[in-house]
């Protein structure tokens, strides 16, 4: 009896020890530093906002909005380069958008499991393609044999650039879409093409719509395509993509490097501008998808 | 194109097949009928003309499938070896055994469903009134709109309403006169024994109805294209008790006008559903095999194979 009675191991203790308290004490450093780099990732976006609204608001009226810059000296307004970056990015999304969307339609609905990696790895690198080799490539075949500046080659461009992201997102979506879906199209004796162009895509149009948004959204905002494309302009050009076209992102550039304080402020204002349409599209696409189901 | 034409009410009356005077079939029957009859064609004949003139023609007999030594494939893995057997027209043919079987995959190799799977294939032979139905000529997708399915979980298309769900078929093949859709909404929800549940929210998603519900509608939705042949791969196991029971109430209705092949788990639900019973198991090299097959009732009382009564006994599986 005695025997047994020592042989009932000691109840291990339930009061913290020195080991304990220093693991709690490296817990609560690590989780600290976890949350000041959380914030620093905020910290850029917020800092961008606010000084941009502060220096560019004031800088936005009625002449910004509706006037061209003036031919000669300081004052007039950004009215070309909100033209011309509507233009611009409208054609390059009428170009990216079809073929993106058919792209990511080939590669999850029809390739082989084989040239879908290789469509998907070149995709994936041409989106990381730096944007500038872009503009000289598009340069080298749009605007040397021409020996014209073009808003045509602008556009050409931003749809480069804008493909591979509506493609990955179009291939991204349509992956999510219940193979059930295809099979109960199929079993129907509805033929392939048509059960992708009727059922699948509209099960993830949300989704789609949202890749083509971001892409607009990421057209809009490049500045490096243009440089070498559409150049910029100080006419207003409604529709003329043979010649030369403004573009905020070219506006801001060139008039950011202007000695005259009244241009840096149009710069200013001008960039309020593009960064309102930006993020406005961002949230509507954020707003959109908010706890949507797949797509 | 006229298409509003009367549509004989299916759970009434048995269904009119293509008759010899409808193009389509003749041309169909002395080619070796490897070209499928389109059947929403067929029934624009006036069927009066079409009895008439076909006295010989028994239209018991359509939906008869014909399978002879059928083996089926993933890449190199055989899922299903050998199976040869005759599905009775008009009739529901329940297929049981244990899981990974290759129930399912003889199933939908009956509507070549099968073969949409990269590197799956067939070797055998599968007849449907006498047409080879992996012939050259045979187009699949004809084929699915003959032989319809339903599957095991509910998927009514989430992008549409009950009402443009049950005409998917008819509208994504290009029909879309609006009064012959209507009539089809109305008959398939009937056939199918939902009509009177949905009938005043056809604008509302598929998706928002209940499980049961949904697995009726996607019923409805198969009947819409005018099938023969129906496959149901266990239509009930998502489902309650309750919402079953209406599916197989439903079943023992469409036995009258199509021919239906169920595969099920469910051995009361075989026992309970089905004219004819085939048991499928699996060998050694995991292939599946028919090991019998016999009226419902032999199988389950007096089976010939010791496997098929060690199973139906709850022995095995």
């Amino acid at each position: 009896m005695t025997a047994s009675t020592a042989a009932i191991p000691a109840r291990r203790a339930l009061v913290r020890s020195g080991v304990d308290r220093r693991r709690s004490f490296v817990d609560r450093v690590m989780r600290g530093l976890s949350l000041l780099a959380a914030i620093t990732c905020v910290i850029p976006l917020a800092a961008i906002v606010a000084f941009v609204t502060v220096r560019g608001i004031a800088a936005v009226n009625l002449d910004l909005l509706t006037r061209p810059p003036k031919a000669l000296g300081v004052g007039g307004g950004a009215v070309a380069a909100i033209l011309g970056s509507l233009q611009l990015v409208g054609v390059a999304t009428l170009m990216a958008v079809p073929v993106g969307i058919l792209a990511g339609v080939y590669v999850n609905e029809f390739s082989s499991r084989r040239s879908a990696r290789l469509i998907r790895f070149c995709a994936d690198v041409l989106v990381g393609v730096p944007s500038i080799l872009v503009g000289v490539f598009v340069f080298t075949f749009l605007v040397l044999p021409f020996k014209q500046f073009n808003a045509f080659a602008g556009a050409v461009a931003l749809a480069v650039i804008m493909v591979p992201v509506v493609m990955r997102t179009t291939e991204e979506i349509l992956k999510l879409v219940p193979g059930t879906l295809r099979e109960a199209s199929l079993s129907l004796g509805v033929p392939v093409w048509r059960t992708v162009l009727s059922v699948v895509i509209p099960t993830g149009l949300a989704g789609i719509l949202t890749g083509v948004m971001l892409a607009v959204a990421r057209a809009a905002g490049e500045t490096a395509p243009l440089l070498f494309t559409a150049l910029g302009s100080r006419l207003v050009n409604v529709g003329d993509f043979s010649r030369a076209m403004d573009a905020l992102p070219l506006f801001i550039y060139v008039n950011a490097r202007q000695p005259y304080e009244a241009l840096n402020d149009q710069a200013w204002g001008a960039a309020f501008l593009l960064l309102v349409f930006v993020l406005a599209i961002n949230i509507l696409v954020r707003y959109r998808t908010w706890g949507r189901r797949a797509g | 194109m006229s298409v509003n034409l009367p549509d004989p009410p299916i759970t009434e009356t048995p269904r009119t097949a293509g008759g010899p005077d409808d193009p389509a079939t003749q041309t169909a029957a002395s080619r070796g009928a490897a070209t499928l009859p389109p059947r929403v064609e067929a029934r624009t004949t006036e069927p009066s003309t079409a009895h008439a003139v076909d006295a010989d023609w028994d239209t018991a007999a359509t939906g008869q499938i014909e399978v002879v030594g059928l083996s089926a494939y993933y890449g190199s893995f055989r899922a299903v070896r050998d199976v040869s057997m005759t599905i009775r027209p008009h009739s529901v043919t329940a297929i049981i055994g244990p899981s990974g079987c290759g129930k399912s995959t003889f199933l939908r190799s009956l509507n070549r469903m099968h073969e949409l799977i990269p590197g799956a294939y067939i070797e055998g032979k599968l007849m449907l009134d006498g047409i080879d139905l992996y012939a050259d000529d045979v187009d699949p997708v004809q084929l699915r709109r003959i032989v319809g399915m339903v599957f095991q979980r509910p998927n009514p298309f989430p992008t549409m309403s009950i009402y443009d769900n049950v005409v998917a078929g008819l509208r994504l093949t290009g029909r879309r006169s609006r009064s012959f859709l209507d009539d089809t909404v109305e008959r398939c929800l009937q056939s199918a024994a939902l009509w009177d549940e949905v009938k005043d929210k056809l604008k509302q998603p598929g998706t928002s109805l209940s499980g049961g519900q949904q697995q009726r509608l996607c019923i409805a939705r198969a009947l819409a294209v005018d099938p023969e042949v129906l496959l149901m791969d266990e239509p009930a196991s998502a489902l309650d008790p309750v919402a079953t029971l209406r599916i197989e109430e439903l079943m023992a209705q469409l036995r009258a006008a199509y021919t239906i092949v169920i595969v099920t788990h469910n051995m009361q639900q075989a026992a309970r559903v089905s004219d004819q019973t085939a048991f499928f198991t699996m060998a050694e090299d995991r292939a599946g095999y028919l090991v019998e097959m016999s009226d419902t009732t032999t199988i389950f009382t007096n089976p010939v194979n010791q496997l098929t009564e060690d199973y139906v006994s709850g022995r095995f599986g």
